[in-house]
C-alpha cells in the first residue's frame, strides 16, 4: 500500500503532465481550476493518468459528479439543495465540502476542488 | 487547400494501432509561408496528421457512432524539421478508450528517425453537443477508401475489416 506522500507525488506527476504546471505549483491546498487552470477536458486527461499510474478504475461521475450537479432533484435556482449535498457527501466522502456548503452554487463546485481532494480520492481507491 | 494531412494508411489494427504516411512535397503551398525561403512542414500541421491518424483509429473503434474531436494536445515534442522530399510515418496507439473520450500516443518518424511525439486526447461527442455534423457518411466512406483502411485494415484477431454499408 502506498503512503499518503507516495500518492501525493504520483498525483503531482499526473497534474504536472496533464496541466503543464510546474512542480512547485502543485501544493495540497492548490485548487484545480483557480490555481492550476484545469478545464473540463483536463479532468478526463487526469482520470486517464491516475488510472494508469495507480492501476485503478475511476467510474464516470465519481471524481466529478456532473450527474448530481445537473439534476433537477438536487439543484434549485443554481444551488445544490440539502438532498443534493447529502448525495454529494455519500458519493464523495473524500472531498472536503465545508467551504462549498457556505455557498453551494453549482458553478462554485469545480473551483473548490483541491489537490488534497485528489489525493484523498486516490487513497480511498487504493484501500487507505 | 484540403484539410488532409495523411496520404494513406499502411497499418490499421482496430482498437490497437495505426500507421499512416504523409509525403511532404514542395508543391504544397503552406510550406512556403512558414519561413519564406526555407520550406518546411510546420509542426502544427504535423500535429494535424497525428490527429487524423489517431482520430480515425478511435472513430473506427467506436464504430463512428460519435463525433471524435481533438480536445487536447499534451506533451508534444519535435526533434527536427520535416522538409520537402521527406516521408513522415505517423504511428498512433490507443492507450485508453472510454465512452466520453480517448487517450492516444502518436509518434512521427522520418527515415526511421523520431521526428516528434505527442499525447492526444479526443472527446467523443453525441450529436447536439455543440458540434455540427462533421461528415456526410458517403463522404467519410470515400475518405476511408482513399486512405486504404479497408484494403489493409485488420481487427484484433487478424481478420480483414468489413467495409461499412453506409
Amino acid at each position: 500500500m502506498p503512503s499518503r506522500d507516495e500518492i501525493f507525488e504520483k498525483v503531482k506527476t499526473a497534474l504536472v503532465d496533464a496541466l503543464g504546471v510546474d512542480d512547485d505549483e502543485v501544493t495540497p491546498g492548490a485548487t484545480m481550476v483557480g490555481d492550476l487552470g484545469a478545464e473540463s477536458i483536463d479532468f478526463l486527461d487526469i482520470v486517464f493518468r491516475l488510472e494508469k499510474s495507480f492501476g485503478i478504475k475511476i467510474p464516470r461521475g465519481e471524481l466529478f459528479p456532473e450527474d448530481v450537479l445537473s439534476s433537477t432533484e438536487f439543484v434549485f435556482n443554481g444551488k445544490v439543495n440539502a438532498a443534493g449535498m447529502a448525495a454529494l457527501k455519500a458519493r464523495m466522502p473524500f472531498y472536503d465540502l465545508t467551504n462549498f456548503e457556505q455557498n453551494p452554487s453549482v458553478q462554485n463546485f469545480p473551483n473548490m476542488l483541491t489537490v488534497e481532494d485528489m489525493v484523498r480520492y486516490v487513497q480511498s481507491k487504493v484501500g487507505h | 487547400m484540403r484539410w488532409f494531412w495523411i496520404d494513406r494508411f499502411d497499418e490499421f489494427v482496430r482498437n490497437r494501432h495505426a500507421v499512416a504516411v504523409k509525403n511532404v512535397s514542395l508543391a504544397e503551398e503552406h510550406l512556403h509561408d512558414h519561413f519564406p525561403g526555407a520550406a518546411l512542414m510546420p509542426n502544427s500541421l504535423i500535429v494535424e496528421g497525428m490527429a487524423q491518424t489517431a482520430g480515425l483509429l478511435v472513430a473506427d473503434a467506436i464504430d463512428y457512432n460519435r463525433r471524435v474531436v481533438l480536445a487536447k494536445v499534451a506533451g508534444a515534442e519535435f526533434y527536427f524539421d520535416a522538409v520537402p522530399g521527406d516521408t513522415i510515418r505517423f504511428r498512433a496507439e490507443i492507450l485508453d478508450l472510454k465512452p466520453a473520450g480517448s487517450f492516444t500516443k502518436v509518434s512521427s518518424t522520418v527515415d526511421e528517425r523520431l521526428q516528434g511525439e505527442a499525447e492526444l486526447f479526443f472527446a467523443h461527442l453525441e450529436p447536439g453537443e455543440g458540434v455540427p455534423k462533421l461528415f456526410e457518411p458517403e463522404e467519410l466512406l470515400k475518405w476511408l477508401d482513399q486512405m486504404h483502411i479497408y484494403d489493409i485494415g485488420r481487427d484484433e484477431s487478424g481478420q480483414p475489416l468489413q467495409r461499412p454499408d453506409w
